[in-house]
């Protein structure tokens, strides 16, 4: 959903170089489980490590084909992107996560991540989003774990109900 | 006469009651989450599909085609009122359909899109009934070899025709590849690229990569675009209702919009996108009115959006006889099949024939329900476009995460939801296209799963993979899907037109 069509400078680019490296090293962590899984004996003609040799050459080929674009096609102007929103979004995500392991329940946890995400897109207080959203999730675990019979992470709320 | 015996008794199973009613939730759940900004048909499906995992396979499956017409529908909405489209089938509806609601005949737009829509579905599906059993029987004779031939093609023509280079296609294709390695590997039981994770040994679940990619990773760069990104929704002025001359104006490109569309999507060359562009050059050359192009024709709207939804009836082709998914959506889609344990197939047709034309039958019945909620609700879809932006996004993040942790309660699995949706951004940000991406972790266990069948027959002799006349051109085609952009760069000197973004 790029909304415009970046101009080239001169140099390579950057961001293009990086994705190539991270190939590579992609390429390299599934060629080391190809040549590990070859030294298994698994009687059949064709063992488990045949396919995923085949995707780390194709992806050594990529890095370097990305890596070649990347010069070629010279850096890119791109639209700087805002960090501040997207932590928020990112901390709303962590978050979560963070709070389930705790066993903060689904309500809780997914109300926090309603309001980090709010404020990321510039509407707060955050305080008042979470307890919206905390509320909203209630009754979203209600009808899904309830009506639906998902399996959601279940809280000191959600063991009232 | 099989066939419409066969039909007949799909009909049948789609009009029983629950299955009716599965088929009118389906449609307005597809339609109203089509309907908001950003989301398109891929993601409306892969968010629904845990919503239906308590259901019988056929009313889950019949619920599923109301929510991929729905959201078809749903798409082409935002698309003319917010000039949002969520999936790149629905740029050119957007291209003239925003400026017509911008000069006040919205409902018009809406209305040929509408009718459109219904008119190329409906003629689709019936030629996806007629081909369907065609094609099944070139099927059954198809060896393992043949498949993974064919499996090659798709992976090609989805990289070629997706992205704004090869490279960035296939780039997103071998991620999605090397995805799909993850996990137990059937045959010998190893345990591959999981590092001692045991939520790994199953594997990566395509609608969590999916969710991720499409919801987390369009939210991210939404919120990271701030406010370079904002939007104005375009108001239903007047009637909604078309006009005689919009009439003459429309049915003749929602035609021709149906036999661009159809064909090309029934072909694993796949994609939505590459018919709507020709209908829209096509419309624009046949136009009385050439000026009118660009500044909103009604031509412009009903042939590329008829196009749009005859080829989405297309991918069904492949998807339903070959199990074999051509885009983001048919890739989903074919999870929620694996989810009942049925793999679309040649096999499919024989062993489930219920469910399989009981599914067909539905196509038309979501259609026709889709024709007549549609128009009248369309002022409920319109305020649906209106929600903050905050609150849509904070909305679409709880219902992603609903439904990982809806198909498996592990906090891992959230963890991957967060690491993929990274990816997505990152994809995104550097025009990478997305559908590749789910489409290998689909299509590459069975590409695999083909050629160490084809390879065990041969006793591992790899000249078998070349043998079969059926291989052989399927092969010639995928050549020409990787390196037909290049030659007709050498040609023309004009880089090829080609899609982007997802879907």
């Amino acid at each position: 959903m790029s909304d415009s069509r970046p101009s080239s400078t001169a140099g390579p680019d950057k961001g293009r170089f990086v994705i190539a490296f991270a190939l590579a090293i992609l390429s390299l962590v599934v060629g080391w489980d190809a040549w590990r899984l070859s030294g298994i004996n698994t009687y059949s003609a064709v063992g488990p490590g045949a396919f995923p040799a085949i995707i780390s050459a194709g992806l050594a080929l990529l890095a370097l084909a990305n890596a070649v674009e990347a010069v070629r096609e010279g850096a890119q102007e791109r639209p700087r992107d805002e960090i501040g929103p997207m932590a928020w979004v990112l901390g709303g995500l962590i978050g979560q996560i963070v709070l389930l392991a705790f066993g903060a329940g689904f309500a809780l946890a997914t109300g926090w991540l309603f309001a980090a995400t709010a404020k990321g897109f510039g509407r707060g207080p955050v305080w008042k989003h979470f307890l919206a959203g905390a509320v909203l999730c209630f009754v979203i675990y209600a009808v899904f774990a309830k009506g639906l019979q998902l399996a959601l992470p279940a809280g000191p709320l959600e063991r009232l109900i | 006469m099989d066939t419409f015996a066969a039909l007949g008794q799909g009909i049948m199973v789609a009009l029983q009651p629950m299955n009716l009613l599965f088929a009118f939730v389906g449609v307005m759940l597809g339609t109203a989450v089509g309907v908001l900004p950003g989301i398109g048909p891929a993601l409306t499906v892969a968010l629904l599909l845990p919503i239906t995992f308590q259901l019988d396979p056929a009313g889950s499956l019949i619920m599923f085609a109301g929510i991929y017409y729905g959201g078809m529908y749903g798409g082409s909405t935002a698309s003319i009122l917010l000039n949002t489209p969520g999936e790149s089938a629905s740029i050119v509806t957007a291209l003239e359909g925003n400026k017509m609601a911008r000069a006040g005949r919205g409902g018009p737009a809406l209305a040929t899109a509408a009718i459109g829509s219904f008119v190329a579905g409906t003629i689709a599906t019936i030629g996806l009934a007629l081909i369907a059993p065609t094609v099944v029987d070139i099927a059954i004779s198809f060896g393992p070899e043949d498949y993974f031939a064919l499996m090659v093609l798709a992976f090609t023509t989805v990289s070629a025709a997706f992205g704004s280079s090869v490279t960035r296609g296939l780039t997103s294709l071998f991620i999605g590849l090397s995805l799909g390695l993850i996990g137990i590997d059937l045959q010998s039981g190893q345990a591959r690229l999981s590092f001692g994770v045991p939520d790994l040994l199953d594997g990566v679940e395509v609608t969590t990569l999916a969710v991720a990619l499409f919801a987390i990773g369009e939210t991210l760069s939404v919120v990271a675009a701030g406010a370079r990104a904002d939007e104005i929704i375009e108001p239903v002025k007047g009637s909604v209702f078309m006009n005689r001359e919009d009439w003459k104006r429309s049915w003749k490109p929602w035609l021709r919009g149906t036999f661009l569309g159809f064909p090309i999507g029934a072909m694993p060359a796949g994609g939505a996108e590459i018919p709507t562009f020709l209908s829209y050059a096509l419309e624009k050359r046949l136009c009385k009115k050439p000026g009118e192009f660009g500044n909103g024709a009604i031509e412009g709207v009903a042939g590329p959006e008829a196009a749009n939804n005859a080829a989405a009836a297309g991918v069904l082709v492949p998807l339903l006889t070959l199990g074999l998914p051509t885009s983001a959506t048919a890739a989903i889609m074919l999870a929620g099949f694996q989810q009942y344990g049925m793999n679309p197939g040649p096999l499919l047709f024989a062993t489930n024939p219920d469910l399989v034309w009981g599914l067909i039958a539905s196509l038309f019945i979501a259609n026709g329900m889709l024709l007549v909620l549609n128009l009248p609700l369309v002022g409920l879809w319109v305020r649906l476009l209106a929600i903050p932006r905050p609150w849509l996004y904070g909305g679409i993040l709880v219902f992603a995460t609903l439904g990982t942790l809806g198909a498996n309660p592990s906090l891992v699995e959230l963890g991957m939801l967060l690491l993929f949706g990274l990816l997505g951004y990152v994809l995104r940000r550097y025009d990478y296209p997305i559908a590749p991406v789910v489409v290998g972790l689909i299509l590459g266990p069975l590409a695999e799963q083909q050629l160490r069948r084809a390879l065990a027959i041969s006793v591992g002799d790899p000249v078998v993979l070349f043998q079969s006349p059926v291989a052989l051109t399927l092969y010639a085609l995928s050549a020409l899907a990787l390196f037909g952009p290049l030659l007709f760069y050498v040609f023309t000197g004009r880089k090829a037109p080609v899609g982007s973004d997802e879907d």
